[in-house]
Formats: structure tokens, C-alpha cells, sequence
């Protein structure tokens, strides 16, 4: 028979479109982070090193890269005889074939997953933080308090606490009110997105709100739940918990890694981050080269200089280039005597020779203001810049470009270029 | 593919010197990410090889901590997989390997129950790409009973640490001379060898009833008379590390860019086990100049012309010149290497100095406390 005592459900569907021209390809999970990971490496490797091994991973968004990055999951050892790593897209069924409309639906809709593995607890993960946490811990205290549902919650600045949604506990961490985005908020405690429940309370609540229309776990499973009198529970999480949902917030998250001793520490030996390792080839620099400051991924040549950045594997930098405060995801190259400063460069890009990245005035974006701004550039995967060219502040691009695209050879502050290739 | 593999790892070489002390040559890190068995291995699963046997006997356990899984050259199939065979005593038999004819004796019921109709043996101490099948086509094509693969070292290496080989027009092998006191030529074996399945059975059973037991001398030079014995010379890269001054001057190779773009980015891959390390990390105050760094690395001082293999820790102010510092190194602060091989998991003290004088490559085993950072 069948028996996994908590299996994890991560929804990983998500566009994630605050990432811009980053996620136009790609579903925000498989988004690169740290030289050589990606986004839902952290989740699943928590999930291994808590003794989780049976994981199923809903995708929706643009779903190849994930497939590819997660394979039958060999990295994170969860490849295995019973349980381990399954992708899970939608489905067309006899009756009623959707897409997942909402993350409880998409949860709902994947019912039966679930019941093959006979659980006693489900945890629900997202696929967009970047943080180490031990999801035993939080099951050892589910059990304790004999909880029905257990949010995972870090403590924020309460001045920042109404970008949130909070929860007010009694002196025993039960959650007596909820509050979304509270104007005054009467608590710091976050709410992480991440859940516990037993399985026989979840399975209620999703067949209970199973005509909810996007039915999702912040808005109606959990009220359901806390309106049916369920004990649920507050875990406080004291670790590095970091939202990269926006340009900004990825940028920031990147660049600490570079601190001397970084807060959230990818050296040490315990609880090891895993990932799919396409080289192992080392990395060559230069006689010419200049490093200062900046983490760098296997199999990348630096001709050029790099001062703090990071960047990803099989990335080649130029003679003469200089990148500066910025992140180059893997199998890019800067060409000779380029200047990038502060820009995030998606994988796969080419960039010509002579250009300057992120210069002149700090104009807001014409099309996407809350997106791409920061002061940022941000180049989409397998975009082509040509040489010679200067590009503004809060700009995008995406797509093969050409020297026409650039009117007398400058794509100003604010401006968004993105092309559609024949990419079929 | 249609031969079985059999890679001979079982060997130590007094010419490694402190080097071999704590591993078999076949497990000596090459290349800041590799191990020495790793391009055997990966052009064998590369060459559509998939069953694949690896003898070892000499210090073995870097190399089977290596070969944990198979997984990482893509063998472990159900057809086929990675077979690690070290000596065992049987009520017929309680003797090491006395050869590696021996070797393949003691295990002979591999070759016996695979269905094969070839066989490729290859060394674990070479560092080359090789397509197996083009050898093997080359074999059947000069109705060959031994096929030897042979490279041309002039220049590079001292023949007469080989075996030196002299062929005729047709590529007949004439004289084949094992370690010469003064080499005439410069073609080597390169300890590569193509044979029928059932010759090699043949003559390995024969050798031991005649209680001889080295593959080379025994075998293939003193058949070559009677038995059909070709060479297959390669021109592209080999090198083969069993000496400090080879090991040293290979991994070196790898600071030219041509070496590089060979192994690391043409077809095919070379793999390795994959240690889930994070990226290098530089620090500021690191000054680091025509030199290889691997994942793991931490780096605040100045690293020039060097290869630091995985997970090396450089301290402030340090200085490393000409060297090589192998896996798990922890460097101290203000110390200066120059012309030296650092020992993997060594850990050398703040304030000291270790250089090889005169050209002369410097081994150095530092087995110092290391406390927790």
C-alpha cells in the first residue's frame, strides 16, 4: 500500500508578469536566479532536505523550461520509486475541461494526485520566494497543536505590514482574525503563501468551494476554513524570506548575495540548494580581466571586468566590456568594450560591441511604469542588441533587434522595445 | 554499439610521488571540475558503449566514492551499466591483481556472459576524447586481432615512459618496445586497445595458464608476430598523467584556449558527477589573472596563471602564482604558493610560503586543523 505522511503540492503555474520581458517565455518559477539556479530550485531542495519526497509541481504558464529543468527530478533526489516529482498541467476531462483558474481550484483539479498517496498532511508552496526552510519543524508543530490548517508567517516592519496579509493570533499562535492588506495593520505577522493541512480538512474545503470561480487558498479556502471553526494555526518562520516579484525586489535579492557574508548564505554545508548542472567545466578569467565583488557560474570566460554582479553559467564577457551592479543569466555575452551598468540580462542574449547599457536621465517607463522601473534595463531571453548602441533608463527589450530599431542609435529613458521574432 | 568496455583504473605510479599516496591515478582531479576517469568514462557512454566495467585495486576510495553512481555518464541502463570490480578472494583464486591480464582474468565471466562481439580496453589516466566506434571500424577494416590506439607525443612528453610503437605502411605494428631505456620514435600507445570479445578470451586464458599476467607484454607485444596487431594513430589531444610534471603541465593545458574549447564546448561533453556547489565567489580585494576557478571557490586574494579546483577558499592578501590547489583547500591569509600542486582538503596556515624553486613543481600536504568558518 500507498503511504506518504505529507506529500507537497507547489503551484508554479504562475505568469508572474511584475518580472516584465523576464517571464514573456518562461514561467516565473524557472526564472534564474543566483548565477545558477532558478527560482524553484529553493522550494524543491526544501523540500528534499525536509524529508518531503513526493512533490507534485501544477504548471500552467508557459510550462517547457520547467519540464526540462525538472525532468524526472534527478537533481533534488527526487527521482523516485514510489512518489517523487511529478509535473502536473491541466487536463481535459469528460465533463468539465478548464484551465486552472485560481490556485485552491488548480489544487482541486488535482484531487486524485493527492488520494494516490494517501496523506495525512498536504503542504501548499508557491514558487516564487527564495528562502531555506525546514518544513518538518512546521509539521512537528501542526501535530502539536493538533491544528487543522498552519500558516507558515514572518515577522515584517509593521510599517509595512499593510503590503500583507496579516494574521492576529492569540498567545497560544492561534489565528483568531485574518486581515488582507490592512490599512492600520494590528499585527506584523505575513502571511508566506506557504500551508499545511490535514489532508481530510483541505479535501472538505476544495469539494465544499469546488464552484467557487478562481478559487484561491488566501481568499476562500482559508476564510471557509476559519469560518467552519478550524484551528489554524500561526508558524513563525525568523529566516531570510525574500519576494522576488518585481524587478526591484529580484535585482536587491541577487546583489546580497554578493555581500561579503551574505544573509542568505549559499556556502554552507548544511541544507545544500540543488539544481540541474548542465557544466561543470570551471571558469576561465584573463590576463585582462578585472573581478571585484560578484559570483560567477561555471563554464563562463571574463575577458572583460565585472564589478558587482552576478553572473550565470557559460556567460562570455568580452576585452574591454565592463558590467557593473548588474545580473547576466547564462549562455550570454557581452561584446568587446560594452558598458552595462544595472541592468538584468536574461539568458541566451547577445549584446554587440561598443554599446552602453543604462545611461542618461531617470524617465519612468512609458508603457509599464510600475514594471520596469528601479532604473533598471531589463533584456528579455534571446534578444539580439546590435553594436553600437546606447539604451536608456527603465527600458525593456525583448527580441532579436536591429540598429533601425534604435533611432540615431539611442533607445532613450522609458522606452520599451519589444520585437516578435518568427520564434515559432 | 557493439563492444563491452573495460577501463583498467587499478593502477599507482611511484612517478605521481605524495599525489598517489591517497588515491589511484584513474581519481586524480584534472581541469578545476573533473576527475582523470571522467573522459574515459564519458567518451565511452559518448561512443555508445554502454556496458562498461572498471577495475580498481590501488587505494580505491576517491575513485569509488567517484563512481557512486553511474548516473552521471549516462550508464546505469537496463541494457548495459557500470560494473566496479576490485579483487576478491573465491575458493579458486586469493591473489590481488597481479596485472591487468590478471585483472581481466579474475573477471572473466564479464566477458564470458556479454554478447558483444568487441571490446575496448582503456587506462583511467588518459586525459583525450575519443569516438571508440571510428577505432572499432578501423579494427574490422584491417582484420585486425589487436587494435592500438597510438598518439604521437614529440615535444611534449618523454616516450620512454610508453610503450614506443613503430609501424609499417600499412599500419601493422613492427616493433612495439614497453618503456624503453632510450625511445627511438615518438608514437606511443596510448593504453587504448580494440580486440574481438572472443580472442581476448582466448589469449588472457592461455596467458594464465602460462602464469603470465600483464596485458601488454604478454599479450599484445609478444603476439604481434603471429596475430594481426594495428595502430590507430589519433592527432587530436591526449595526455597522459601519471607523472607530477605531465599531470601538472595538463591541467595547465587547460589555461590555452584552444584545450578548452575542445573538451569544454565542442561535441561531445565530457561529464562528471555533479557536486551542487554554488558559483565562485570573489571578493572585494580578489585579484585573479589568467587562471581556471571551479564552483565553490571563495576568493579574496591574487590568483594568477592557476587552477583552483572546487570549493577553494583564497584569504585575504594571499598570492598564488604557477599552481594548482586541488579540491577542498583552505588557503590562510598573507600566504604565497608558487609552483606547487596543493593536496585536496589540505589546509595551509596564514603567513607561509610554499614555492617550487627552480621550475620544479612543489607537492605540498598540509594536514592542519581546519576550524569551523
Amino acid at each position: 500500500m500507498i503511504k506518504k505522511e505529507m506529500i507537497a503540492m507547489l503551484l508554479a503555474g504562475g505568469q508572474g508578469s511584475r518580472l516584465g520581458v523576464l517571464t514573456a517565455d518562461v514561467a516565473k518559477p524557472a526564472v534564474s536566479f543566483g548565477g545558477k539556479y532558478r527560482i524553484i530550485d529553493f522550494p524543491l531542495s526544501n523540500c528534499i532536505n525536509s524529508g518531503v519526497d513526493t512533490v507534485g509541481v501544477l504548471t500552467q504558464y508557459q510550462p517547457l523550461r520547467l519540464n526540462t529543468h525538472i525532468g524526472i527530478g534527478i537533481p533534488w533526489d527526487l527521482d523516485r520509486n514510489v512518489g517523487g516529482v511529478s509535473i502536473l498541467p491541466p487536463y481535459e476531462k469528460s465533463t468539465s475541461s478548464e484551465w486552472y483558474t485560481g490556485t485552491a481550484n488548480a489544487i482541486f483539479q488535482n484531487m486524485r494526485y493527492m488520494e494516490l498517496y494517501n496523506p495525512e498532511y498536504v503542504l501548499i508552496l508557491g514558487g516564487d520566494h527564495i528562502y531555506k526552510m525546514d518544513y518538518e519543524v512546521m509539521l512537528d508543530f501542526h501535530k502539536a497543536n493538533k491544528a487543522d490548517v498552519t500558516l507558515a508567517t514572518i515577522p515584517v516592519p509593521i510599517e509595512e505590514a499593510s503590503r500583507f496579509g496579516v494574521v492576529i493570533t492569540d498567545e497560544h499562535k492561534q489565528i483568531q482574525e485574518f486581515e488582507e492588506k490592512p490599512e492600520h495593520p494590528r499585527s506584523n505577522l505575513a502571511s508566506m503563501g506557504i500551508y499545511i493541512f490535514s489532508w481530510p480538512v483541505l479535501r472538505e474545503a476544495l469539494i465544499k468551494l469546488r464552484d467557487q470561480p478562481s478559487c484561491d487558498f488566501g481568499k476562500h479556502i482559508i476564510p471557509y476554513c476559519h469560518e467552519q471553526g478550524r484551528r489554524i494555526f500561526a508558524y513563525e518562520y525568523n529566516g531570510y524570506w525574500k519576494d522576488v516579484g518585481t524587478l526591484g525586489s529580484y535585482w536587491q535579492a541577487n546583489m546580497e548575495l554578493i555581500d561579503l557574508i551574505p544573509v542568505f548564505n549559499l556556502y554552507e554545508e548544511f541544507w545544500k540548494i540543488y539544481t540541474k548542472n548542465e557544466l561543470v567545466s570551471p571558469q576561465f578569467v584573463a590576463e585582462e580581466a578585472v573581478i571585484d565583488k560578484a559570483i560567477i557560474g561555471e563554464a563562463s570566460e571574463i575577458y572583460g571586468e565585472v564589478h558587482n554582479s552576478v553572473i550565470g553559467s557559460g556567460v562570455y564577457i568580452a576585452p574591454g566590456a565592463v558590467v557593473r551592479d548588474s545580473i547576466i543569466m547564462s549562455s550570454s555575452s557581452i561584446g568587446e568594450n560594452t558598458v552595462v551598468d544595472r541592468s538584468i540580462i536574461a539568458e541566451k542574449v547577445q549584446i554587440g560591441a561598443n554599446c552602453v547599457l543604462c545611461t542618461g536621465e531617470d524617465i519612468p517607463n512609458k508603457v509599464k511604469p510600475d514594471v520596469y522601473s528601479f532604473g533598471l534595463v531589463t533584456i528579455g531571453e534571446d534578444s539580439v542588441i546590435p553594436s553600437n548602441v546606447r539604451i536608456g533608463k527603465n527600458t525593456a527589450i525583448s527580441g532579436e533587434t536591429d540598429i533601425s530599431d534604435y533611432p540615431g542609435g539611442i533607445l532613450s529613458s522609458g522606452e520599451t522595445l519589444i520585437k516578435v521574432g518568427e520564434k515559432l | 554499439m557493439r563492444a563491452v568496455g573495460i577501463v583498467l583504473a587499478g593502477g599507482n605510479s611511484s612517478r605521481m610521488k605524495e599525489l598517489s599516496n591517497k588515491r589511484a591515478v584513474a581519481a586524480m582531479p584534472i581541469a578545476g571540475g573533473y576527475r582523470s576517469i571522467d573522459f574515459v568514462l564519458s567518451s565511452m557512454s559518448n561512443s555508445h558503449i554502454q556496458k562498461v566495467a572498471v577495475f580498481t585495486q590501488y587505494n580505491a576510495k576517491s575513485l569509488n566514492e567517484h563512481l557512486n553512481s553511474s548516473k552521471w555518464w549516462d550508464f546505469g541502463r537496463k541494457q548495459g551499466g557500470l560494473y566496479v570490480f576490485t579483487p576478491t578472494t573465491t575458493p579458486k583464486n586469493s591473489y590481488w591483481y597481479r596485472g591487468t591480464a590478471d585483472a581481466i582474468a579474475q573477471n572473466l565471466d564479464f566477458l564470458k556472459n556479454s554478447h558483444e562481439p568487441y571490446v575496448v580496453i582503456a587506462s583511467g589516466d588518459g586525459i583525450y576524447k575519443l569516438d571508440y566506434s571510428k577505432v572499432l571500424e578501423y579494427h574490422i577494416a584491417k582484420k585486425a586481432d589487436f587494435t592500438v590506439v597510438t598518439s604521437d607525443i614529440s615535444g611534449r612528453d618523454d616516450p620512454s615512459r610508453f610503450g614506443v610503437i613503430k609501424t609499417d605502411a600499412d599500419g601493422r605494428i613492427i616493433d612495439f618496445e614497453e618503456k624503453p631505456i632510450s625511445a627511438d620514435g615518438s608514437q606511443v600507445s596510448t593504453g587504448i586497445y580494440v580486440v574481438r570479445r572472443r580472442q581476448l578470451i582466448e589469449l588472457i586464458e592461455k596467458a594464465i595458464e602460462e602464469e603470465r599476467y600483464d596485458l601488454v607484454k604478454d599479450i599484445i607485444i609478444r603476439y604481434k608476430g603471429v596475430k594481426r596487431v594495428f595502430a590507430y594513430p589519433i592527432n587530436t589531444y591526449w595526455s597522459n598523467i601519471s607523472s607530477v610534471d605531465s599531470y601538472f603541465k595538463t591541467n595547465m593545458d587547460f589555461l590555452k584556449a584552444d584545450v578548452r574549447n575542445y573538451f569544454f564546448k565542442e561535441y561531445p561533453d565530457v561529464y562528471s558527477k555533479v557536486e551542487d556547489l554554488p558559483p565562485a565567489k570573489y571578493n572585494s580585494g580578489s585579484f585573479v589573472k589568467n587562471s581556471l576557478v571551479s564552483s565553490g571557490c571563495i576568493i579574496n586574494g591574487n590568483v594568477e596563471g592557476s587552477i583552483l579546483f572546487k570549493k577553494v577558499y583564497v584569504g585575504n592578501n594571499c598570492s598564488i602564482k604557477n599552481s594548482i590547489i586541488l579540491n577542498d583547500v583552505y588557503i590562510g591569509d598573507n600566504t604565497h604558493i608558487e609552483n606547487c600542486i596543493v593536496e585536496s582538503r589540505d589546509t595551509i596556515r596564514a603567513n607561509t610560503n610554499y614555492v617550487g624553486e627552480n621550475g620544479k613543481i612543489k607537492i605540498v600536504v598540509e594536514k592542519n586543523e581546519r576550524y569551523a568558518l
